[in-house]
Order: structure tokens, then sequence, then C-alpha cells
């Protein structure tokens, strides 16, 4: 086996468990997105990849090789594990030139790790600041040494803790590209850990979703969006509608129609989770359930619209949020029509926990 | 590398329950004490540790028992005039710090931005000093009173009162001119950076500059000035030249007493341990109150600072209320002493300066050295370990500063004592003949004893230092193939090569003053600067030893100036490198 694999991994702070069970491996070549909320564990397994953190139960893999074992205690220290790490605030050395940074990895320097130096500056849109210090650059030129940084030595596994989450919002998109055509081009295996569903679907070959220790789910970008395993992962990407209904003969009546419901018991309490860009309306074409305009937003490239159900059906909830592609604002207080877009329309166990917090 | 496959999880329950215990636990020492950075933590702490440890230790040996005898004497004595002198220094420096450091940082008036930084001088001139030039110009024969007696026409100590400057009140005033500085300079802290913002919604709430200072900015800047006050507290408890010179029976003088007049050690130990609950509630006090000042940081925001302007008489009384300290704490002194060096030098260089002066220059230098090399070694050790423990070891071994240096001397010299009496053994028992001293009362002793007294300083720099580097920085450099102490060499070495610098100076700096433990602990014959300052002066030559305190007081302006630097830097800008070196929350 190459590339690196987690087995059964558990860790623990001071007795509070926060990686409960932990399987995983990403291939050479691969981008695998560890997508997560602020505290559910993915920096400290991150951080227990890279050999930072001891492991208290579990093994890592790195190329076939047994690097850390919590039942025998094998524990490769990170110097000699070979992997690359990148860090949230790129932690750049201070005292050091971009050069010295780059290369501070790399025992004996050749001219060919000049060669390689000189040529990523070029590629990342950094030549000529070979010898300036870290505090005169800015953040995404940071971030590309940071980079180059870690990739230098050629490890095997390269690990990035949110690598984009301290720069602008208008640089993000430009600088998440030129990361991924650089480490596509090395062939390198890359975990990486953010808690932006947009950045995970955009960067990742494969999404794992971790909530409170655990992977809760582990699939394509477009899987995890169109069937999440659960409530949670559905949420992810926005608050969602949520309908309640009961199932009948393998299916739940809802105000916006039916859904298959054939996994669940008949007579069970189940949601039926709608995303906003779900849910299709039309003021003209009378087919879909009608619905009452509250309010309606333009943000340009999208309309936000609330809408209440006009029936006073059981089911629905008390607003319905829509979004619609385009420019669409209907008058406030007139009736439209809803339909449901393929694909869209998740049936869970009903969870009112879960919706409260929604 | 093996690769078995973990396939052993399958095995019994019970089984792997205790499997997993016991090598929990053995991975648990491998990687938290059998490796080179925490064992070494853990061997220095209790090294460090040993003579406090032996204090107490020989304090509740049963051997010779003198408490009923010190109990009956002159315990309660000890007792009261410590008590006195700490509520005494305790009260005039609170109220001369605060006032002063409110006076410049929040008002304008002539001289306030000289008085900013020239308020610390005092804290150049050893208190011990301070109390012989005091004395020498105020006693009978003293220019003071000389003067007085010229204008009255009086001719003898009975025409007139004039207070008894070698008392207790006299040792206060003293410790009070040269110690208010730790007040002022914590509450300087304070106000400027905790109340700006506060103060300024007091004001337009409607209280005056008065009201607003009782109501806020006292309030936010206590803990500050408590924490300053216990600094001034755990240094009044170490002093041995003042108390002595004016024979005040503190403890510090009664152990000295006990130790080399009544030549009793668990006497000096027994009285130590009683010392020890006095710097134990300090430390309680400052520990406790410098977490509390984590709470008052809400802004970090560069702002003007609202400015009173005094005018007429309240400018003038601004301006004589800061200036008193300064003159008599620093101007005085100092005046004294190079009046009395350029007349009497060529006494002092008779008596042997330039030896006593390499005494302590090399006594200095070789403790800043070990002290910083330990605390580097130490804070770094804390710092990369994960154990609380070893943090625990460490903060206990860095108490040295709190203990006063009697109490150090004596607890050097039980350990160094008992190697000696094994060693003396040994050597009749194999040669017949008995060995010389090797430790104790040599120069090796004193070393130990300034490297545990001041490894506090250079532990606490170092390791404030290293806390301003992101534990990034480390887990980059780890993943980029250096160990643990490559790491330290080529990224924190570098960082933190400034605080090395300070931390350094700060140690040199007070091993040239320090007294009570040299006092002790020197070989016979061996003196350092602060030795023979206190020799000459206690035997009334206060002008042939001039030259030597005056070299003591320049040794002393060196971390005046670093604080003053400081001071220049608080209110500027931050440089953007700093920004990098943030602390990881």
């Amino acid at each position: 086996m190459t590339g690196l694999q987690i087995l059964n991994l558990h860790h623990a702070f001071d007795k509070t468990p926060v990686i409960r069970g932990v399987s995983l491996n990403v291939a050479p070549g691969e981008m695998v997105c560890l997508l997560g909320p602020s505290g559910c564990g993915k920096t400290t397994l991150l951080r227990i990849a890279a050999g930072l953190e001891p492991v208290q139960q579990g093994d890592i893999f790195i190329s076939g090789n047994h690097v850390a074992a919590g039942q025998n205690g094998i524990q490769v220290p990170p110097e000699k594990l070979g992997v690359g790490l990148m860090f949230q605030d790129f932690a750049l050395f201070p005292h050091l030139t971009v050069r010295e940074n780059i290369l501070f990895g790399i025992k004996s320097v050749t001219a060919a790790n000049e060669q390689w130096l000189i040529n990523g500056l070029t590629g990342l849109g950094l030549d000529g600041y070979a010898d300036r210090y870290p505090h005169v650059l800015s953040g995404g030129q940071q971030q590309r040494v940071a980079l180059l940084r870690a990739a230098a030595p050629e490890p095997q596994i390269m690990l990035l803790d949110e690598p984009f989450s301290g720069l602008d919002v208008s640089r993000r998109n430009v600088v998440r590209k030129r990361t991924l055509d650089f480490l596509k081009t090395t062939g390198i295996a890359t975990l990486m850990v953010t808690h932006d569903p947009d950045e995970a679907m955009f960067m990742a070959d494969r999404i794992l979703v971790m909530e409170n220790g655990l992977i809760k789910q582990d699939g394509k970008p477009v899987d995890i969006y169109f069937k999440p395993a659960d409530a949670f992962v559905s949420t992810l990407f926005g608050p969602l509608n949520t309908f309640t209904g009961t199932v009948k003969n393998g299916s739940v009546e809802t105000v916006m129609g039916h859904f298959d419901a054939s996994q669940h018991q008949n007579g069970d309490q189940v949601d039926v989770l709608i995303r906003p860009e779900g849910i299709t309306l039309s003021s003209t074409n009378p087919k879909g359930t009608p619905l009452r305009v509250q309010s309606a937003r333009s943000l340009g490239h999208a309309s936000h619209l609330t809408l209440t159900s006009d029936t006073g059906h059981s089911s629905a909830p008390l607003e319905i949020l829509v979004r619609m592609p385009g420019v669409y604002l209907p008058e406030t207080g007139s009736l439209v029509y809803a339909r449901i877009n393929a694909g869209h329309g998740f049936v869970f166990a009903s969870n009112r926990a879960k919706q409260t917090l929604l | 590398m093996s690769s078995s496959l973990p396939h052993q999880t399958s095995s019994p329950e019970t089984g792997r329950w205790f499997g997993l215990c016991s090598s929990n636990i053995k991975s648990y020492l491998r990687k938290n004490v059998f490796n080179g950075w925490a064992l070494g933590t853990w061997v220095l702490a209790a090294l460090v540790a040993t003579p406090i440890i032996a204090v107490i230790a020989l304090a509740f040996a049963p051997s010779e028992d003198i408490w009923p005898h010190l109990a009956s004497t002159v315990l309660w004595k000890y007792i009261s005039t410590t008590l006195l002198l700490m509520t005494g220094v305790g009260f005039g420096t609170v109220v001369i710090g605060t006032a002063t450091a409110w006076l410049v940082t929040m008002c304008r008036f002539p001289g306030q931005k000289i008085f900013n930084w020239a308020l610390l001088l005092p804290l150049a001139v050893p208190a011990y000093v301070l109390a012989f030039v005091i004395t020498d110009q105020l006693e009978y024969a003293g220019l003071l009173q000389t003067a007085l007696r010229a204008i009255f026409e009086w001719n003898s100590p009975k025409d007139y009162w004039f207070p008894e400057i070698r008392s207790l009140g006299g040792a206060i005033t003293v410790m009070t001119l040269v110690l208010y500085p730790y007040v002022y300079l914590l509450a300087r802290a304070a106000f400027l950076e905790q109340s700006v913002c506060a103060l300024e919604v007091s004001r337009t709430l409607g209280h005056g500059p008065w009201s607003s200072f009782y109501k806020i900015a006292l309030p936010l800047a206590r803990p500050a000035i408590v924490v300053g006050v216990t600094l001034a507290l755990m240094e009044t408890l170490n002093d041995f030249g003042t108390v002595d010179f004016f024979a005040v029976n503190t403890f510090t003088a009664g152990i000295y007493d006990v130790w080399l007049n009544m030549n009793s050690r668990s006497g000096a130990a027994q009285l130590s341990t009683v010392l020890l609950l006095f710097v134990l509630v300090l430390i309680g006090l400052e520990r406790a109150h410098r977490h509390g000042r984590k709470f008052h940081h809400t802004t970090t925001k560069f702002q003007e600072l609202p400015s009173y302007l005094l005018q007429g008489a309240r400018a003038w009384a601004a301006f004589i209320f800061c200036l008193i300290p300064v003159l008599l704490g620093f101007i005085l002194p100092a005046a004294v002493l190079l009046n009395y060096a350029s007349i009497y030098y060529q006494d002092t260089l008779d008596a042997n300066y330039v030896t006593i002066v390499g005494n302590s220059l090399g006594l200095a230098g070789i403790s800043a050295v070990i002290s910083v090399t330990i605390g580097l070694f130490m804070a770094y050790g804390v710092r990369i370990s994960r154990t609380p423990l070893i943090k625990i070891a460490a903060r206990f071994a860095s108490i040295g500063y709190a203990i006063p240096g009697a109490i150090l001397a004596v607890g050097v010299m039980i350990p160094l004592g008992a190697v000696d009496q094994g060693l003396s053994n040994l050597f009749i028992d194999t040669f017949g003949f008995t060995s010389s001293l090797v430790l104790g009362s040599t120069v090796f002793a004193v070393i130990f004893a300034y490297s545990v007294r001041f490894l506090a300083l250079s532990f606490g720099t170092l390791e404030a230092s290293l806390g301003k580097i992101t534990n990034n920085m480390d887990g980059a450099a780890r993943t980029l193939g250096l160990t643990a102490g490559q790491t330290l060499k080529r990224v924190h070495f570098p960082l933190v090569r400034g605080s090395l610098l300070t931390a350094g100076l700060l140690v040199f700096v007070d091993v040239m003053k320090e007294l009570p433990l040299t006092l002790i602990l020197r070989p016979f014959n061996f003196d350092t600067l602060a030795t023979f300052v206190y020799q000459y002066a206690s035997d009334e030559l206060l002008e042939e030893s001039a030259l030597g305190a005056l070299t003591i007081v320049a040794a002393g302006i060196i971390p005046v100036i670093l604080l003053t630097w400081r001071i220049v830097q608080t209110r500027t800008v931050r440089a953007p490198t700093e920004m990098q070196m943030k602390p990881n929350p």
C-alpha cells in the first residue's frame, strides 16, 4: 500500500475524547478533504498524522510503513516521517528569507534544489521574492511560500490545515486553483482540513465529513451534496427547509408532495430536508405547491425568497426558504408555485433536537 | 519499521484492556519521562530545588531542636519586626509607586517626560548602599545635622531632637525609596494599557478626574499593583545589609545571627522555614494576581492618552512629588558616592579594588551564562513536553527569586556540607588523612546559590520569549526533518537571541548587587564588590569604599536602561515581525 492510512484512531485530551475511532486512507495523487465544523477533531487528526501529537490508540501507515501504533508504542518522530505540513497561519520562520524558508527542510542543498526553487517561485508568481523576509509578503504570497517549503523535501504525504482561511475572500479562488494545480503536478497524497464546504467541493477528489471525532460520510463531492448520509451532513452547505411527515406504504406525504421513504418503517416520523436551491418557483405554471411570497431579495447572481404555505398544512415549516438563480422578484403577497428539483429532498428519521438547531 | 497489520484488536476484551493499560504506562513513560529534554528538565529542576527542600528537611530533623529556645527569646521579636517592616515598605511603595505612575501617565507637567524613566533610577541602588549613604549624611556628624547645629547654635545632641536614622523607621524609608520602582513599573504599565477607553467612558458619564481614578483606574490596576508590592516585599525579606547595619531584628538578620554567631545550622533552618511561610504567602498573592491581570486586556489599540494639563501650584506639586523619590533614591546617593570616590579613590584602589572587581565580574559572568543555559534548557523542555508535571517542577525550581538569600545559603550549605563530610570520611578511610573542603564555602557553592536564586530571571524571560513563538513554528521545523534539538538551534535560538542577552544581563547585575548569599557562602578572604562595600561601610569607612559602591550602582543602571528602552517601545506601533511571532491560542 502507498499513500497514507489511518486505522481506528482514538485520541483524548485530558480524558475528553476528540477522535473516536477514525479510519481513512489517501492514495498518491489524491486530494482528500476533511470537512467539519470547528472543534470536530480534524486539526488534531492532522497533527497526529504529522507525528506532532503522539498516537494514543490506533495505527498509522505511510507508504506501507507502520509509523505509529498506540498498542505497542511505535512512534516515529515527526522529523523522520517525510510528511509535509502546511499550517493555517503558515508559520514561516520570520528570521529567514523566502529562499532560506523554502530550503529549510533540505539537508544539503544541491544545484537541482536551487533550480527547483526558482521554478517553483516562478510557477507560483513569486519570482524576485527569494531574498525577501516573510513579513513584507502579503498573505497570499506567504501561503505560496509555505506550500513550497512543505513540498521542497518531496514528501510522500502533504497535509494542509485550513490553508486558505487566512486569505481575502477575493483572493481565495485564485490561490485555491493554483495550489490544486501545483499539488496535482507533484502526484503527492494530500489530506486537507477545512470547514468551508465550497472549498472542499472545489478542491477534493473525495470528502470526509467529520463530526464529534467521527467520520460521518466518505464520498465524492457530488455524493456529499446530493446523497448526504444524515441531516448533519446535509446541513453543512447551509440551512435546509424541514418538512415533517409519517411514513405510509414506503412513502411520505408533505405539502411539497410525496417522497420515497422505503428505507423507513411504516408509521415512522420522518423529516424531509430540501435545500433552498432544490426548489424551483414559477409565477405562471400552476403545476406544483402554491406558496405565498413573504419577501424577495436579489443578490444579483441569485434571488432569496421567503414563503409560507398557503394551505396551513401541518407538515410545513413556518417559513420556506428558496434560492432562485438570476433575478426573480415576485410581488410580496403574491402566489407562486413550487416544484422540487430532481435529486433534492432527503428523508431522515425525525430528529426534533436537530431541527431546533436549524 | 515493521509493517505488522493491526489485527490484534480482536483479542478478548479483558486481555485487551490489560495490554492497553500496561503499554499505555510504558509508552507514557517513554514519551514523557525518558526523552532527553524531559529528563534533563527533571534533573535540573530537582538540582535547583535541592536547597529549598534541604532547609525544610533540616528544620524538621529532630537532632538539635532549638524551637523552645527561639520561641522564648527572639522568635516573636523577629516576627513582629518583620511584619512591621513589610507593612511600612508595602504602604510606602504603594503610595509612591502608584501616585507617581498615575502622574506621569495621565498628567502633563514640567519634567513629566523625564520622570517617566527617571523614576526607575533608584532600582540601580542596592538598599544597603542607600542605607550607608543616608546614615553618613544624616547622622550626628553628617552634613545636615552639622548645618542645623551651626544655624541654631546647638552644641550637643541634648539641645535638639533628630530622628534616629538607624532604626526600623529608617529601614522602612530606605527600602521604600529603592523598591517603589517595582510598583511604579507595573502600575504604570497597567494604567497605560488598561484604562484608556474605560477612563474616557467614565468621563463622558460625568465623573471627574479624581473620581475616575478611584472608581476605574485604581481598581483596574490593582492586580498589577499587588504584583509590584509582592516583588518589593520579597526584596524586603531578602535584604540583609540594611537591617544588619540599622540593627533591625528581622528574620533575615536572625538567620544570619543564629547561623554564624550561635553556630546552629538547624536553628537557622528552623527560622528559615518560618520565613518561608511569609514567602509562600507572597508567592501565592503574586501568582493569583498575575493570573487576574489577564482579564484586563480589553483593548490593544494604540490611543492617545487623555492627559490632564496641570498648571501653577498643582504642576509644581506634581513635579516635587516625583522629584523627591528620585532625588533621595538615586541622585543623592550617586552624588555623594561620586564625590567621595573622586577624593578617596586611591584608598579603594589600594584595598585590592581590581581583584575585587575581577571577582565580581567573574562570578556574575559565570552565573549569568549558567543561569541562561539552564533557563533556556528548562523553558524549552517545558515547551515541548506534554505533561503538566514538568511545568510544575520547573515552576517550583524557579521560585528561588522569592527565597531570601540567607535561606538559600543555609539550603546550599546543607547538601554541600554533607557531600564534603562524605568525601572527608572516604579520604580518612582510604588514605588515612582528611580532605579539605571541596564544595562548601567555595566559589562553586556561591555560583550554585546564585544560579538557584536567579534562575527565575532567566527562565521567566526565556519562557515568555519562547511563548511568543507559535507552536506551529516547531511543527513546521519538525515536519521538515529537524529534531527537537536542531529546532531549538535553528529556529528558537535566533528568534530569542535578544531575550537571551536580556536574561543574561539581568542575572549579571543582580549577582553584582547580591549581598547576603555571598556573605555567608564566600570562601575565606574572598571579596566581591558587595561584601567589600558592606564591610568597609559598616566600619564607618564609606568614603574609602565609595568607588566600589559606585561601581555597583553603575552596573545597576544597565537594567534600568533596558527597562527605559522597553518603556519607549511600549508607545510605538508594533513591528510587523513581531506580529509573525504571536502566540498560538
